[in-house]
């Protein structure tokens, strides 16, 4: 069929995987950071931001990452901007997964009781204090497990970036398939890729989540 | 003049008025307790003393100075009015002596070492020095209230304020949680509390104060209060709770 081998596809896979990995790590450090600024302003700030940062939210959720990709990329270059599909796949899944994390990180802050701000309050402590020393350690914990559980998807969330010419698993499978045609071997290994990736952090998080919640552990 | 002094409070919630023009004055030292049936509007008259709720009218003064309205900000408030909850409301993922120092060190600035000693001198003074590194999930309930005790009095507060401190309590843990009380009533605090516990009512306190809709309906020294009340919404309030 073809002069390619086994190993020749397995080595090209792997070296596209380093920036699944990369692209992960970019979109999960950078959606915590901003995820982590919404969460502060959609809990403390006043009501027109927090109104704004739930439009974002909403607006991120509701639309399809593919869609956002596209209008990173495309929209970037119809505004001027000639950006890169490194830039484009890196913002739009920054913004993709800050939304996201907002969301659940705004859940776990809420799950804190309400005893715990008054408690703080009438120690004197100020909104930034209370939620620094008191609310957000509290929520931290709450908040681990589906934080883990949620950057399985924004691994996955990856591959769509592969529209956009970003070489990484997925796009390299499709290259590859392309030259050695070999659909089912290559499509299945890149698979295999992704659950190599995935499934420790969804063991993980279930790990945290039985020992978040397990006996005694308030 | 009166420690705290109280002037026409009024509340509402929506269209429900729960305080209907409260008039009270606490001298120092004083333990005032405020009994009452449930929706009488005591636990809300203990939270606007601290400000947890932004009554509607009236203003209430702390040693001369204006409290209310937001002439305190909350780090000052807390240096003049403690709070201690029904629920407890320790910080769950600190140590007992963590819970007690924060708030010295985080509001008040406290060295680290001085809110130490403060913080040992008052989990000594409720008989908690010695759980001082566990952690509130591992203390029995009538424990974790003596803690938050610790906690309000490191703020060295004028006031203490008790919203119901030995309601979530079991039975045989109660003793321990009004036995503090009663010594820091000895100590010459000054205690406001909406109790349930109409024996300790009677036996510690120096006044007690019937609500009754919002405002109040009878007040005076607990043993005439309790033998000879003089209004039918008191007399019937104490039959129905001996």
């Amino acid at each position: 069929m073809t002069d390619f081998t086994l190993w020749d596809i397995v080595r090209n896979l792997l070296l596209a995987g380093r920036w699944t990995v990369v692209l992960s790590l970019i979109a999960f450090a950078g959606g915590a950071f901003v995820g982590l600024m919404l969460t502060l302003l959609r809990m403390g700030g006043l009501w027109p931001i927090r109104w704004l940062v739930r439009l974002y939210v909403d607006l991120f959720q509701g639309t399809p990452l593919l869609m956002q990709l596209f209008l990173a990329y495309f929209g970037a270059a119809v505004l001027g901007f000639d950006i890169s599909a490194w830039t484009a796949a890196s913002v739009a899944l920054t913004l993709f997964t800050s939304a996201f994390l907002c969301d659940i990180w705004r859940g776990c802050v809420e799950a804190v009781p309400s005893g715990q701000w008054q408690a703080a309050r009438v120690l004197g402590l100020n909104y930034l204090q209370s939620m620094r020393h008191v609310i957000l350690p509290q929520a931290l914990r709450l908040a681990v497990p589906p934080t883990v559980g949620f950057s399985v998807q924004v691994i996955k969330g990856t591959a769509l970036a592969s529209v956009i010419g970003f070489v990484e698993l997925t796009k390299a499978g499709t290259m590859l398939n392309n030259a050695a045609f070999a659909p089912f071997t290559i499509f299945a290994l890149v698979a295999l890729g992704y659950f190599i990736l995935c499934y420790p952090l969804s063991r993980y998080a279930r790990y945290l989540e039985r020992k978040l919640y397990g006996a005694g552990s308030r | 003049m009166a420690l705290v002094v109280v002037n026409d409070l009024h509340k509402s919630f929506g269209d429900l008025e729960v305080l209907k023009g409260i008039d009270l004055e606490i001298e120092a030292g004083e333990v005032v307790s405020i009994i009452g049936r449930s929706g009488s509007g005591k636990s809300t008259f203990l939270r606007c003393l601290n400000q947890l709720e932004h009554h509607d009218w009236g203003t209430i003064h702390l040693a001369d100075q204006r409290l209310d309205g937001g002439a305190m900000s909350p780090g000052e408030l807390s240096q003049n009015v403690g709070m201690v909850f029904q629920s407890f409301n320790l910080f769950p993922h600190k140590t007992v002596i963590e819970n007690v120092m924060l708030a010295p060190v985080v509001v008040k600035q406290t060295p680290r070492a001085e809110a130490r000693q403060v913080a040992e001198q008052m989990l000594d003074k409720v008989g908690m020095l010695e759980k001082i590194d566990a952690y509130p999930g591992q203390l029995s309930g009538g424990q974790q209230q003596r803690v938050a005790i610790a906690r309000a009095l490191a703020m060295q507060p004028k006031v203490l304020l008790c919203d119901e401190v030995t309601s979530a309590l079991d039975p045989e843990l109660v003793g321990e949680v009004l036995h503090v009380l009663e010594s820091l009533a000895a100590e010459g605090m000054t205690l406001i509390l909406v109790t349930h516990e109409m024996k300790f009512a009677r036996d510690v306190s120096h006044r007690v104060v019937f609500m009754h809709h919002g405002h109040i309906h009878e007040a005076g020294d607990p043993q005439t209060l309790f033998t000879q009340p003089k209004t039918s919404e008191l007399s019937q309030f104490i039959a129905s709770i001996l």
